[in-house]
C-alpha cells in the first residue's frame, strides 16, 4: 500500500511542467467515448471470435445516428499549491487524509456515465482548472460561465470555497464542495447555489458520538491541536458529545514539539495521565501528532477521531453495496485507494448525471430543482438513497466508522432515530440550522 | 408439497454416507444447493429434512449458480477465482472448471445450454462462453457493474442490468449486438419473465421498486413499489425476484427489509409481505411452486417458505454469506 503511494502521490494530470494561474485541461474524455466507445478501457477487451459484433454495444443505430450529442461540461476547480496535498503529508496516510486530489474521483464518475448518458443523447466532460487563489478560480468560473458550463467542483481549502462561492452568489450555476468539510459553509456562509457532497465536521463527530455511545464509552479525554482548523474539529465533537450524551473529562491542548519546556503538552504519557476515561479523541486536522497517540497513553484507551477510528465519508476497505468495484476503478485511474474527496467528487459527478437523465437532460433550472429536490435517488454506494438537506445543501448519508484496514460500523448507529430520515441524526438537522439562503 | 422425489431408502444412504451412495441417474434428486460467498463452498441440503448433506469446496467467492437444462450439472461462479466450477451432479463433484474474465458475478444459460453469457463486473462486460470448448467466444461492452443476466424464453434475446448506469440493456444473441439500452430505476439488479416472455421484470435495489418492461416492444411499461408495514421507503431494497411457473406470482426479496413481497403479476398488486431473514436477497421456488427457498445475506440462512400458507417452515443454518439457492427436483 504504501508502495502504491510512493509511485504515485500527485494525480498524473499535475505531473508535467510548472502550474500556471488558470490553466485548463480540456478532460473532454466522455466525448471521445461517445465517438469511440468501447473507449479505453476495451483496450483490454479480447476480441470476439468472427461474426458477432460485440462492438455493437455502442447502441441502437437510432442513437448512434445523432452524433450531436450535447457535452454537459463539468468545471473541476483547484488550487496548485494546496498543502492538504502535500506529498510528505499524504505520505503516513492518516486515517482522516486525503490520498490524493480528487480529480480521480471525478474521472471515475465521467466513465460510469457513458452509457447512460447516450439514452439521453447527452455526454459529459470535466474540465480541470487550477488556479492559485480563490480570486483565479472566480476568473475561472466567468470564463467557463460565459462558454455555457453550469456544473463546477470546487476542491479547496473552506476558506477559498467561501470566497469563491460569495462571489458567485445568485449566478446560474451550481458549485459541489468536494473537500472543505467546514461546519461554518453549511451554516453562516451557506449559498443557495453551493451544494456539499463531502461530511461535515458536524456529521463526523456526530457519527463518531453515536460509536463511543453504543459502545457505553461515555467518558473522554478530548487532546485539541493548536490550529484553527483543530478548534473547528473540537469544537465539532463539543456540540457532539452534547447531543448525545458523552461526558468530556478533560480537554488538553497538544503542540507538536519536543520541547522540554512543553512537554506536559507534547508528551501524550503527560497528557493523558489525569482523571481518567473511557477512551481518548483527538481533534488534530492534519493528522501529524494523531498518528503518535495510540499506544502512547499512560491507559490502555482506544484512541479515535484523527487516529485509530475515524468517521470517514467513504474506506477503501468497504465491501459493501458494490463498494469493492468502485474501489477497484478508482485504483485504476488514479494508482492509489479511494478516499473521502475522491468519493465526494466522484458522488457530485453521479448526481449531475442522474439528475440530467432522469430529467431527459431539461435546462438548467430545472436539472437544479431536481438535484436540490426530495425525488433524486443517488447511489453513493454506501446502502442508502442519498439527497440533498433543503436547509443547507448538505448531502445526507450514513459515515463509515473505520480503521485503518477495516470498516467497524455504519453511522447512524441501530437505535439512533430521527422522526424523519435516520441519516438526519448527523450534522445539522434543520432545526440546528443557521443557513439563510 | 414438500416431499421430495427421491425414493426414500436413496434419502438414506445421502443423509448416511453422503457422497459416496449418492444415485447414477442424478435427477431429481431432491437436493437444494446454496453457495456462501464467504466460505468458498456451495452446501448442499437434504430436500426433505433439510440437513446438510454435503459441502463442496469451490473457487473464492461462489455466487450465481445454474443446472443445465438436463440437471445433471450444477455451474457456479466463482468470482475471486474469475471462472465457472462444474459440479456433477451425481457424483456431488467439482468435475472441472472454465475461465471466464474478471471478476464474473451473475449468468444465464443459452436455452439449449451449449453457452453461458455471464456478467463481469468490473470490466463492464458480458463474456460469452461455449461451454463444449470451454472457450470464451465473445464479449460485450455494456455499463459499468452488470449484475443480473436471463434469456427469455425463447432464448431470442438476453437482458443484462447495469447497477452504476442504471440500465437494462436487451442483446439479441444471434449477434451479440445491443439492441435497446432502457432506463430503469436506481441500482437494478435481477430479472424474473412471464412464461412468453412479454413481461421482464426488473429489482431496483436503491429505487426501491420493480419495473416492468415490455418484453416485445422494449419499453418501460410500469412500476411495483413496495410498502411492508414498519420500514421505510429507504429500507426497502429490492434484489431477488423469482415468478412461478404459470407467471401469475411474483415473489420479490425486499434486502434490509427482511421481507418477501408476494405479488399478483396481472394486477401488479402486492398481496402479501413474509417476514424472513437478515438482508434477504436470492429467492427460487421448488419446481411444484409450494416452497420458495429465500437466502439471507447477513444472517447465513437460508429461509423456506410454504407458500400457501405463507409461513416460514425452517430457517436452515448455510454458510457465511449465502447467495444463491437452487433445487433439483
Amino acid at each position: 500500500m504504501t508502495d502504491a503511494m510512493d509511485r504515485a502521490p500527485i494525480p498524473p494530470a499535475r505531473a508535467g511542467g510548472p502550474a500556471t494561474l488558470g490553466r485548463c485541461w480540456a478532460a473532454a474524455t466522455a466525448l471521445a467515448l461517445l465517438a469511440a466507445l468501447p473507449g479505453p478501457a476495451s483496450a483490454a477487451t479480447t476480441k470476439p471470435a468472427a461474426g458477432s459484433q460485440p462492438n455493437a454495444a455502442a447502441p441502437a443505430p437510432a442513437r448512434a445516428a445523432s452524433p450531436a450529442a450535447k457535452a454537459i461540461r463539468i468545471g473541476f476547480l483547484e488550487i496548485e499549491s494546496d498543502a492538504r496535498y502535500d506529498e510528505l503529508r499524504l505520505k503516513p496516510r492518516g486515517l482522516a487524509q486525503p490520498l490524493g486530489r480528487p480529480y480521480a474521483g471525478a474521472e471515475v464518475a465521467l466513465r460510469e456515465s457513458r452509457f447512460v448518458g447516450e439514452a439521453v443523447g447527452a455526454g459529459f466532460a470535466l474540465e480541470q482548472v487550477a488556479g492559485a487563489d480563490a480570486k483565479a478560480l472566480v476568473e475561472a468560473i466567468d470564463r467557463l460561465h460565459k462558454d455555457g458550463v453550469r456544473f463546477f467542483l470546487i476542491d479547496a481549502p473552506g476558506a477559498v470555497v467561501a470566497e469563491v462561492s460569495q462571489a458567485v452568489r445568485g449566478r446560474e450555476l451550481l458549485l459541489f464542495n468536494v473537500s472543505a468539510p467546514d461546519d461554518a459553509l453549511r451554516q453562516a456562509q451557506c449559498q443557495p447555489n453551493l451544494l456539499h457532497t463531502l461530511p461535515n465536521h458536524a456529521m463526523r463527530m456526530d457519527a463518531l458520538a453515536q460509536f463511543l455511545v453504543s459502545k457505553k464509552w461515555r467518558s473522554v479525554l478530548l487532546l485539541e491541536g493548536p490550529l484553527p482548523d483543530d478548534r473547528l474539529v473540537a469544537a465539532a465533537f463539543e456540540r457532539a458529545a452534547k447531543r448525545f450524551g458523552v461526558k468530556i473529562v478533560e480537554t488538553r491542548k497538544f503542540v507538536l514539539s519536543n520541547d522540554p519546556r512543553q512537554r506536559e503538552q507534547g508528551n501524550v504519557a503527560l497528557l493523558s495521565a489525569g482523571a481518567d476515561h473511557d477512551v481518548v479523541v483527538v481533534a488534530d486536522s492534519d493528522g501529524e501528532f494523531a498518528r503518535m497517540v495510540p499506544y502512547r497513553t499512560v491507559r490502555a484507551r482506544p484512541v479515535v477521531g484523527a487516529e485509530g477510528l475515524a468517521a470517514a465519508a467513504w474506506h477503501w476497505s468497504w465491501e459493501r453495496h458494490g463498494a469493492p468495484q468502485l474501489n477497484a476503478r478508482l485504483e485504476k485511474q488514479a494508482g492509489r485507494q479511494m478516499a473521502d474527496p475522491d468519493w465526494a467528487a466522484w458522488v457530485a459527478v453521479k448526481t449531475i448525471v442522474e439528475a440530467v437523465v432522469r430529467t431527459q437532460n431539461a435546462p438548467f433550472a430545472q436539472l437544479r430543482d431536481y438535484i436540490r429536490g426530495d425525488e433524486i435517488t443517488i447511489d453513493g454506494f454506501k446502502g442508502n438513497r442519498l439527497g440533498f438537506r433543503p436547509w443547507d445543501n448538505q448531502l445526507r448519508q450514513p459515515m463509515l466508522l473505520a480503521t485503518h484496514n477495516a470498516v467497524i460500523e455504519r453511522a447512524p448507529l441501530a437505535g439512533f432515530l430521527h422522526q424523519t430520515n435516520n441519516m438526519d441524526t448527523l450534522g445539522f438537522d434543520r432545526q440546528d440550522s443557521r443557513c439563510a439562503f | 408439497m414438500i416431499r421430495p422425489r427421491l425414493p426414500a431408502p436413496i434419502a438414506c444412504a445421502v443423509f448416511a454416507f453422503a457422497l459416496a451412495a449418492t444415485p447414477a441417474a442424478a435427477k431429481d434428486t431432491g437436493l437444494v444447493f446454496v453457495s456462501s460467498e464467504n466460505d468458498n463452498a456451495v452446501t448442499v441440503l437434504d430436500g426433505k429434512t433439510w440437513q446438510v448433506v454435503k459441502t463442496i469446496a469451490t473457487g473464492k467467492r461462489p455466487r450465481d449458480m445454474r443446472l443445465s437444462p438436463d440437471r445433471s450439472t450444477l455451474y457456479v461462479i466463482a468470482s475471486k477465482s474469475n471462472r465457472v466450477d462444474v459440479i456433477d451432479i451425481a457424483q456431488l463433484k467439482l468435475t472441472h472448471s472454465i475461465p471466464v474474465g474478471e471478476d464474473p458475478e451473475m449468468f444465464d444459460l443459452t436455452p439449449d445450454g451449449r453457452r453461458l453469457y455471464v456478467s463481469n463486473e468490473e470490466d463492464a462486460q458480458v463474456t460469452v462462453i461455449d461451454l463444449a470448448t470451454r472457450k470464451k467466444v465473445a464479449a460485450i461492452e455494456v455499463g459499468e457493474e452488470p449484475e443480473g443476466v436471463k434469456f427469455s424464453p425463447d432464448g431470442k434475446r438476453l437482458y443484462v442490468t447495469s447497477e452504476v448506469a442504471n440500465m437494462v440493456h436487451v442483446i439479441d444473441p444471434a449477434t451479440n449486438g445491443i439492441v435497446a439500452n432502457l432506463v430503469v430505476g436506481n441500482r437494478p439488479r435481477r430479472f424474473a419473465m412471464t412464461p412468453d416472455g412479454g413481461e421482464v421484470w426488473v429489482t431496483n435495489e436503491l429505487g426501491g421498486a420493480v419495473t416492468v418492461l415490455d418484453g416485445a416492444k422494449n419499453a418501460v411499461k410500469g412500476r411495483v413499489e413496495f410498502k411492508p408495514k414498519g420500514f421505510r421507503a429507504d429500507e426497502v431494497t429490492p434484489v431477488g425476484i423469482t415468478m412461478s411457473r404459470d407467471g401469475k406470482t411474483a415473489y420479490v426479496t425486499l434486502g434490509r427489509a427482511n421481507h418477501v413481497a408476494i405479488v399478483e403479476v396481472a394486477s401488479r398488486k402486492v398481496t402479501d409481505y413474509v417476514l424472513v431473514g437478515n438482508r434477504a436477497w436470492g429467492a427460487t421456488l421448488n419446481r411444484d411452486g409450494g416452497l420458495l427457498y429465500v437466502v439471507n445475506g447477513l444472517s447465513d440462512d437460508v429461509s423456506i417458505v410454504d407458500t400457501a400458507s405463507r409461513k416460514v417452515l425452517r430457517s436452515v443454518p448455510v454458510g457465511r454469506v449465502p447467495h444463491t439457492v437452487v433445487v433439483d427436483d
